[in-house]
Parts: C-alpha cells; sequence; structure tokens
C-alpha cells in the first residue's frame, strides 16, 4: 500500500459537469448502463469512479459515486447501476433515466484502485456481483491497448441471468485474448452449468489465481463480505498484502 | 448550487432535511466498509501504540497497558466522503489527551499528527483536532469489541472529519512539522476532510 503510486499535486478544484443519457443499455434484470455524453471530461484510468450529483425540481439534491465501467480510450464514460432495494439515487439512474435526461457527475475519483497496461505482472481480477464493474474497465482497457499480460477473471454472481456483460466477457475472453474467465452462481445454476455454483473460497482462489510467485495484480471488488473473505483467503495463501487492491460497497449485513 | 441541470422525474426520497446531516451526505442505518487492502491479522500479543516525536520515540504501550489507561465514552455523527452519515454512534476508547497526559506531555510537541496504521495506511490531521476530547482511541463499538474490518482492535476516531481521518488498526501517532500528506491525500484527497465544507477531494 504505498501512497507513492500516484502521487498528486494540488489539483484545482473538481468541477461539477453536465452529463446527458446517450444510450440506456440493460444488462440484467436489475442492472443498466448508462452511456453518457460529458462535455469537458479530462479523462479517467481504469477502476476510477466519479460521484453523481442528481436535483429534483424543487432543489433537492442527491449524491453517490459510482465506478465508471468504459475504458479511458472510448469517447464516452458508461456508468453501470444496479438498482438496490430503496437506493434514491440508484433507482433513478437503474429505472427512471432515458435517452436525453441529465445530471452532473464530477471526476475522476481515486488514484489506488485503478490498472494501466504499463504494470508489468499478470492481473487476477475477482469480482461480486456489480463489483464486477471497475474491473470491466480494466479489462476493457487492457484489449483495446492490446496489453499483453495474461488475464483471469472470477466472477461471482447469483444467477445465470444476473451476470453482468456475460456476453462481452464471452467476446473479450476469445481465443488468443489471454483472458480467462470463471463465473460462480451462488443461488442456483441452470441445467447444462458447467461452471462453480459455491462462493468463492480457497480452493476455487488456489486453483483459478495465479500463483503468489508469478506477483500477480490483484483487484478484488464487491460486496463487504465476499471482500472481506476474498482478501484474508488471498493473504492466506500467500499474496503479498501489497499487491491486493480492495474496493467494497453495500452493507455489511450486521 | 444554482444552475444545476434538473434530473427529469427525480423527486428524491423527500424525507426532509437534518440539520445534523452534512451537504451531500445521507444517512444510513448499516455501517459501510471501506479499506484500500484486507484487512490485517489480530494479534493482541504484538499490538503496540506509539507517539513519537518525528522520529524520536515518546511512549509506547501494549495491549493491556493501553486498556490500563482512562477510557472515555463518546457519542457522535460520523461522516464518510463516500457519502453516508452515520447518527448517534457509541464508542468507547482513550482520548488523544489521556494518552498525552500519560506520556508526560501537556501540549502536542508538534503542530501535525501523521497516524500509522497496521497494512502501511496513513493519514494526517493537525494535532489540535485531537485534543479537547475530539478524538479517541477507540476499541469499543455499540458496547462490543471493535471488529477488525471496522479497524479493530483499535482505530483513530476523529468524527469532525470525514471518516477516513479515522484511521483503522492505529499504531502509531507520529507528531511532525510540517504536516505530511498521508495515503488518500496523496491519492486526491483533500489535506483537512471537513464535512461541513464538503472538503472531498484535494482543491475543494
Amino acid at each position: 500500500m504505498t501512497a507513492t503510486e500516484t502521487a498528486s499535486a494540488t489539483a484545482p478544484k473538481k468541477q461539477w459537469l453536465t452529463a446527458t443519457v446517450r444510450e440506456v443499455i440493460d444488462e440484467t434484470p436489475r442492472v443498466r448502463s448508462l452511456v453518457l455524453d460529458v462535455p469537458g471530461w479530462p479523462g479517467h484510468r481504469a477502476g476510477q469512479h466519479v460521484d453523481v450529483r442528481l436535483t429534483a425540481p424543487d432543489g433537492y439534491q442527491a449524491q453517490r459515486s459510482y465506478s465508471i465501467a468504459s475504458a479511458p480510450v472510448e469517447n464516452a464514460i458508461t456508468l453501470t447501476i444496479e438498482m438496490l432495494p430503496d437506493g434514491e439515487v440508484s433507482s433513478y439512474l437503474a429505472g427512471e433515466a432515458r435517452v436525453g435526461d441529465m445530471f452532473e457527475l464530477r471526476g475522476p475519483i481515486g488514484g489506488y484502485f485503478v490498472w494501466t497496461p504499463d504494470l508489468d505482472g499478470p492481473l487476477f481480477l475477482v469480482a461480486g456481483g456489480s463489483g464486477v464493474v471497475p474491473l470491466m474497465a480494466i479489462l476493457r482497457e487492457r484489449a483495446i491497448r492490446k496489453a499483453p499480460q495474461p488475464a483471469t477473471l472470477l466472477f461471482s454472481s447469483r444467477s445465470y441471468e444476473d451476470i453482468i456483460y456475460r456476453a462481452e466477457l464471452d467476446t473479450l475472453a476469445g481465443e488468443g485474448s489471454g483472458l480467462r474467465i470463471f463465473h460462480t452462481l451462488t443461488r442456483g445454476a441452470p441445467a447444462g452449468w458447467t461452471g462453480q455454483t459455491r462462493r468463492i473460497d480457497a480452493g476455487m482462489l488456489s486453483e483459478i489465481g495465479f500463483a503468489p510467485g508469478r506477483m500477480p495484480r490483484i483487484f478484488v471488488c464487491g460486496p463487504t463480505p465476499l471482500v472481506e473473505s476474498v482478501a484474508r483467503t488471498l493473504r492466506d495463501l500467500g499474496h503479498s498484502p501489497k499487491l491486493i487492491k480492495t474496493e467494497r460497497f453495500g452493507p455489511t449485513g450486521r | 448550487m444554482t444552475g444545476a441541470p434538473i434530473s427529469r422525474g427525480f423527486r428524491g426520497r423527500g424525507g426532509g432535511t437534518n440539520s445534523r446531516v452534512p451537504p451531500g451526505q445521507h444517512l444510513v442505518e448499516d455501517f459501510p466498509v471501506l479499506s484500500a487492502g484486507p484487512t490485517p491479522p489480530v494479534d493482541l500479543a504484538n499490538w503496540r501504540l506509539s507517539l513519537d516525536d518525528g522520529d524520536s520515540p515518546l511512549a509506547e504501550w501494549t495491549w493491556q497497558q493501553f486498556l490500563a489507561l482512562p477510557q472515555t465514552d463518546l457519542t457522535v455523527d460520523i461522516h464518510c466522503v463516500t457519502t453516508w452519515s452515520k447518527l448517534d454512534t457509541h464508542w468507547k476508547g482513550v482520548s488523544i489527551d489521556t494518552l498525552l497526559e500519560a506520556a508526560g506531555l501537556t501540549e502536542p510537541p508538534q503542530p501535525y499528527v501523521l497516524a500509522h496504521c497496521d497494512g502501511g495506511y496513513t493519514t494526517n490531521i493537525p494535532a489540535e483536532d485531537l485534543l479537547d476530547g475530539k478524538a479517541m482511541i477507540a476499541f469499543e463499538f455499540e458496547g462490543e469489541e471493535l471488529d477488525p474490518e471496522h479497524g479493530g482492535p483499535a482505530r483513530l476516531l476523529v468524527p469532525h472529519l470525514y471518516f477516513w481521518k479515522s484511521a483503522k488498526w492505529v499504531q502509531k501517532l507520529q507528531f511532525v512539522d510540517p504536516e505530511i500528506p498521508g495515503f488518500w491525500e496523496e491519492n486526491g484527497y483533500h489535506i483537512y476532510g471537513d464535512p461541513w465544507r464538503e472538503q472531498r477531494y484535494d482543491g475543494d
């Protein structure tokens, strides 16, 4: 956990920018992607997030953070939002928002949970549910930039229908891509499913991940219990805590 | 605020405004966890809390010695830069005033503090922000020992600043001058972090 990887000089105040919805993509029954036009966007690195601010007609405002799903070189910013029960902002973004609607965002934010193609070492990504979003930015960046590092994604979803980016992930992991993808479904699998059907555990992580001696760069993102368990297990398997970057969301369940 | 585009169809929850909630924050009932890396393993036998003046040690406590210091209860609201706030949280710990007194100090030897933690995390706070009962090393939350994922066995608690300043798994408070930016402060977050002035990021 060195603080020097992305030292920042004193920056100007991050401005709120107007984002206009260009396209709405239904990813799963509960998850949508919004492709946004954001004039003045300064660019980002894979893994960073933005703050979103909504303003109601009466002036009421609400603000939340969302990971960026698109690769830096794409000519738009894509946010992928999961509808949360009682989610004041997520229910708007993942439910109400249509093409042409506007809100504000500012960013990019976060200089730590980021990956660029000039980082050496294989890439091991572990996602739970919508935790795949910043990891998708990394995988898109890796593909577009034709980065040579081998990569593995271990992705835990509730059901087959809940797998976010399923088709695109299949495409990204095509022949010669150097990317391997393993799915596990924790709440039942369809007939003929050949992937895993249990929560991510030590056996899965050691079998699917790179050996600690290869010094993989590891990014873990998902609900807190998953991230806690996966990060602890990876450390127990011999991976250096300094190479394990985590991002958590959602309630702790306690 | 003026000129913000209206988000068509957004009504908000309409829950009214609470004067205890800083701008841009929303209330939560649960206790979200945010850390940059794995939760470090807890080993109370080797646990140490130390105060340093620059590179010179001032005082050090084992877990038993730390627990033997006078303890303080604190009921406070906490505010995370990721926009959640939590009201009336109950903590038990040892105030920084008590630590200074136990170290034989009447005032901080330097005007700034860099908190060092298990796992390498650091964060900076002006020393005066830790005094007069405003901050503690907390080891109990809501009457129970502090969970490792929330910084247990002990964390810094500086509730009047954004919660990244309340460093988890704290091991050392180093008094320094000039101020040294910590981990998130080096990564683009505000050097001070006052929730009421929305000092979220560098430049705010």
